[in-house]
């Protein structure tokens, strides 16, 4: 059927978006240059806290070890379900060499470490340069100690990844061993993307009260207690960065639910509403349930409006969360966007986020360091969203910054975490006026 | 390969990034993947600098890797040139670029560039940061020393001396430089160059007017000082002044280079390590068992420390570089001790846990594994963490440097002398156990153990009382919501909630409650 035959309103719902003509309607500034981001590595910091289970050795050089004890800071110490191997010059020397050292290393490790049952072999920028093939070294070492273990691989390398990427790419191997349901199950529902568990629970709470029972969470906190998938799944992203995982789960029959993502009342209102919608939920059931919860929210962020409208934020390329923040900091705190930049732009995900922004708002995806930064003096924001390797140098300029990688790590989804997040924006401006010294 | 959790060195390059970021008017052009940009956020943040680290990235993806990678390189170094107009640039690649063998130096010399061009070859899959700045610096020196400039004849002027090796993320080197100079002020030697710290590439040009070199830290300078020595024929120093004693040889060496008279600066009033050492109060620290591990200058001059100045017994010595391994070996064995030579962090555990000393004296990961183990701790070596960059004057050289090691390393087990009463009189209502220990209940929790011998007293509390703690209103769902809350908030969230529960005159705290107290608590 042409475009032209469909009637006025009879557009089909989910229609996917034309990329030419969003970007005829938004302009996109796309850089290349300097980027001052994490890889995928980092990742492992918060997933290795969700899936309790789990194991991530990386298989990389002393780099990738320093990058990860330079991110994960104390908490390394705390018995921590990751390490690397640190390939040597003689691993260099031949492959074959290479697959049985991290076959020496990997049984070393798991006869240490009795209680992993899922081990993550993790790709770095120096074994996708060498090309060591982990996908066949995890089949390999997995025939070997399953059942007691089950062994994965995804990459999480830099030249390949970005930051929240890892997660995406991990979740994204998980997709294939999740079971399949029966091909009579009823709709099942199923949450993506890691949240802190007290915001999981929270979830669940409002999907149970919804009548939405069989919901489940992927990743879940278990790596060998996944949910089952199939062509009854629907299933609802809770982050922005899982292009990769999205496409595994629809190639195994599951279909999206559209939606704004869940931060503060209207992103959270619109993600339950969509899912309540998918499984026919009778919509005064649905108010109800949300009501105390979404006052809740708009009491407290009531309280946090005076501090932030007005104020001009600009957001550096960090986690792909750039977007929906900024919505909702635009929306729901009044707020002026004046760049959002985004490492990684996913225009189908993103479409209804970016159908908020006003229409002088600059969208950025990846970056020229130096000409980015050249921007933020002069458009001198009240405060920048970015990393720990700008923040204090802008600072030193006299701007005000807000740290990126907080926004991964805090529990910011859901309406009880809504004035949580706009409370990481309000502090720094906060302390700048408080300070006298 | 090597199965690591913690390494104690970064790769080279970073030990590259502490010259390049130690000095001004140089940049570095690194040929590197997207995300080796997480080396800057230790200067940023562990050393708290407020300026980017001058290196630019060269940042590749999986696309470039068939052929305009080194197109990129060359993009990205005309670019920095351009932006920061530096005196030099020094060139090289990380880990991953190692293996895609673009040859910075080879691509960056055919540019003509309006600058000179330093490359470096750090062989990242053999060496670590150390290496790496050590070799920096050497490059940097070799390259840009202009050997025209030659030390004039002494008569009629005073000494000239090159201060060699404080570089950036360096443990105390911003406070030992003051102390060193206030030495050399005493003795009336005139500083020619301090170097990487602070110097341009132009300042470096001008290393061979001094008369004779300092070498604070051997990691850093030693290779610079023995290619100095050969191509200018200036003596080194290489005494470190760490501890009372070691300064005293020290200004001696210095003195007797400088032709001085060491009597002014051998006198400063300011040490107080001896009598403070020598009071009755530090008896009990007579033959204290010590753990010490670090870079090899640290541990070496700790050991001396430990046993001349503080009349402790070392009952472990041991340091992570290799490349420094006969000066520790050599104070291990007169310290009628075994050297442990391991860049392994689980090795230096087992040989802690093995030797159970009294106090530990390490890094960053030494504190750890003695708040694991329980024992007293003090930093003396990098890798450190953000704390170990203080704001105020702390340096471990000179005779103040002195006084900071001696307050530094007692504090702990004086604190472990409270803990210790603390627990030997916990039944006295005065100590009850939830005024908790010192410095090391915030590190290492109550174990299990303790708490039941605290509870069992529970039993004889009359069961009414009991109920009444019981009624305080929690249901069982909001109880557990709150447990998972961090333990460091959660005390402030029961207190809030219960208080907002009160005033509403609601008698039953839900979960309901508990996000309504939430957000009527948000600012």
């Amino acid at each position: 059927m042409s475009p032209l035959a469909i009637l006025d309103g009879c557009t089909a719902e989910r229609a996917p978006v034309n990329p030419s003509a969003f970007e005829a309607a938004r302009p996109v500034l796309r850089e290349r240059g300097q980027r001052e981001v994490f890889c995928g590595l980092t990742g492992i910091i918060w997933l290795h806290r969700k899936m309790q289970d789990a194991f991530f050795l990386v298989v990389g050089s002393r780099t990738c070890a320093h990058l990860l004890q330079s991110a994960a800071g104390v908490m390394i110490f705390a018995e921590p379900r990751f390490a690397t191997a640190i390939m040597e010059e003689r691993d260099l020397a031949g492959m074959v060499d290479a697959q049985d050292e991290l076959d020496r290393v990997v049984t070393r490790l798991l006869e240490r470490r009795p209680d992993i049952r899922t081990l993550f072999l993790v790709g770095s920028c120096p074994s996708e340069v060498i090309k060591l093939d982990l996908a066949k070294a995890a089949q390999r070492l997995g025939a070997v100690h399953m059942p007691r273990v089950r062994i994965l691989n995804y990459s999480g390398s830099g030249i390949e990844t970005t930051f929240t990427q890892g997660e995406d790419a991990c979740l994204a191997a998980l997709v294939p061993v999740m079971p399949a349901s029966a091909p009579d199950a009823a709709r099942e529902l199923l949450i993506v993307g890691s949240l802190p568990d007290i915001v999981e629970d929270q979830f669940l709470r409002l999907f149970a009260q919804l009548g939405i029972t069989k919901v489940g969470v992927l990743p879940a906190r278990n790596a060998r207690d996944l949910p089952s998938i199939g062509a009854h799944t629907r299933y609802l992203l809770a982050q922005p960065f899982l292009a990769e995982t999205a496409i595994a789960l629809e190639s195994r029959g599951a279909t999206r639910i559209e939606a704004l993502f869940p931060f503060g009342v209207e992103g959270t209102s619109d993600w339950l509403r969509a899912a309540a919608r998918e499984f026919g939920i009778d919509e005064a059931l649905v108010e109800k349930v949300i009501a105390p919860g979404r006052e809740r929210a708009r009491f407290a962020l009531s309280k946090l409006r005076p501090q932030l409208a007005g104020k001009r934020i600009s957001f550096l390329p960090d986690s792909q969360l750039e977007v929906p923040l900024a919505r909702f900091l635009q929306d729901e705190l009044g707020m002026e966007l004046v760049e959002v930049g985004t490492p990684y732009l996913h225009r189908a995900h993103l479409s209804l986020e970016l159908d908020r922004f006003g229409a002088n708002v600059r969208v950025s995806e990846g970056q020229h360091l130096e000409r980015q930064l050249d921007r933020v003096r002069a458009d001198r924001p009240d405060i920048i969203v970015c990393g720990l390797g700008l923040a204090n140098p802008l600072e030193g300029e006299g701007l005000t910054t807000k740290w990126a990688i907080e926004l991964v790590f805090s529990p910011i989804h859901g309406f009880d975490q809504a004035a949580d997040l706009a409370e990481l924006f309000a502090r720094p401006l906060r302390r700048r006026d408080m300070l006298k010294v | 390969m090597q199965l690591a959790v913690w390494t104690y060195e970064g790769p080279p390059h970073v030990g590259a990034m502490r010259v390049a970021t130690a000095m001004e008017k140089l940049h570095y052009v690194l040929h590197a993947p997207q995300g080796d940009t997480y080396a800057d956020l230790l200067f940023t943040m562990i050393e708290r600098r407020s300026k980017r680290p001058p290196v630019t990235y060269t940042t590749f993806e999986a696309r470039d890797l068939g052929k305009d990678t080194a197109q990129i390189f060359q993009d990205a170094a005309r670019e920095a040139v351009a932006r920061f107009n530096p005196q030099a640039i020094i060139v090289g690649a990380s880990c991953t670029a190692e293996l895609i063998q673009d040859d910075p130096a080879g691509l960056s010399q055919a540019m003509n560039l309006p600058c000179p061009v330093i490359p470096l070859e750090l062989p990242s899959y053999q060496r670590k940061e150390n290496w790496g700045a050590a070799e920096t610096f050497y490059q940097i020196v070799r390259n840009l020393a202009d050997k025209s400039v030659m030390r004039e004849p002494r008569e009629g002027r005073s000494a000239r001396a090159n201060i060699l090796g404080p570089t950036a993320l360096g443990f105390r080197h911003r406070d030992d430089l003051v102390e060193i100079h206030k030495i050399l002020g005493t003795l009336g030697v005139e500083v020619n160059l301090v170097a990487p710290l602070g110097a341009t590439p132009q300042d470096i040009a001008r290393i061979g007017a001094a008369d004779f070199n300092i070498v604070l830290y051997p990691e850093i300078a030693d290779e610079v000082s023995r290619w100095l020595e050969k191509t200018f024929d200036q003596p080194a120093v290489r005494t470190v002044p760490i501890g009372a004693g070691a300064t005293r040889s020290f200004i001696a060496d210095v003195a007797e280079l400088a032709g001085a008279d060491p009597t002014p600066a051998l006198g400063d009033t300011s040490l107080r390590l001896p009598w403070w050492s020598r009071s009755v109060d530090s008896t009990y620290l007579t033959s204290k068992r010590v753990f010490i591990f670090g870079d090899a200058t640290h541990a070496v001059a700790a050991a001396r420390i430990a046993r001349e100045e503080l009349g402790f017994e070392v009952c472990g010595l041991g340091c992570y570089s290799r490349e420094f391994a006969r000066e520790v070996r050599a104070e291990a064995a007169r310290c009628g001790i075994e050297a442990l030579i391991t860049d392994d962090h689980l090795a230096v555990e087992d040989a802690i846990a093995a030797v159970a000393p009294e106090l530990v004296l390490g890094t960053q990961m030494e504190r750890h594994i003695a708040k694991r183990l329980g024992i007293p701790c003090a930093v003396i070596s990098a890798p450190v963490h953000v704390q170990d960059f203080p704001a105020r004057h702390s340096p471990q050289m000179g005779f103040e440097g002195a006084n900071v090691i001696f307050d530094t390393w007692v504090h702990p087990l004086v604190m472990g002398l409270e803990e210790h009463l603390l627990t030997m009189f916990r039944d006295d209502f005065e100590f009850a156990d939830e005024h908790g220990a010192s410095h090391l209940a915030a590190h290492s929790p109550r174990k299990i153990a303790d708490a039941v011998v605290f509870e069992a007293p529970l039993v004889d509390i009359p069961l009414p009382a009991l109920a009444e703690a019981g009624a305080s209103g929690w249901t069982d769902e909001a109880e557990r919501e709150l447990k998972k809350i961090p333990f460091f908030v959660r005390g402030k969230a029961r207190r809030n909630t219960e208080a907002f529960a009160a005033a509403e005159g609601r008698s039953a705290i839900d979960l309901e409650t508990l996000y309504d107290a939430k957000a009527h608590y948000a600012r």
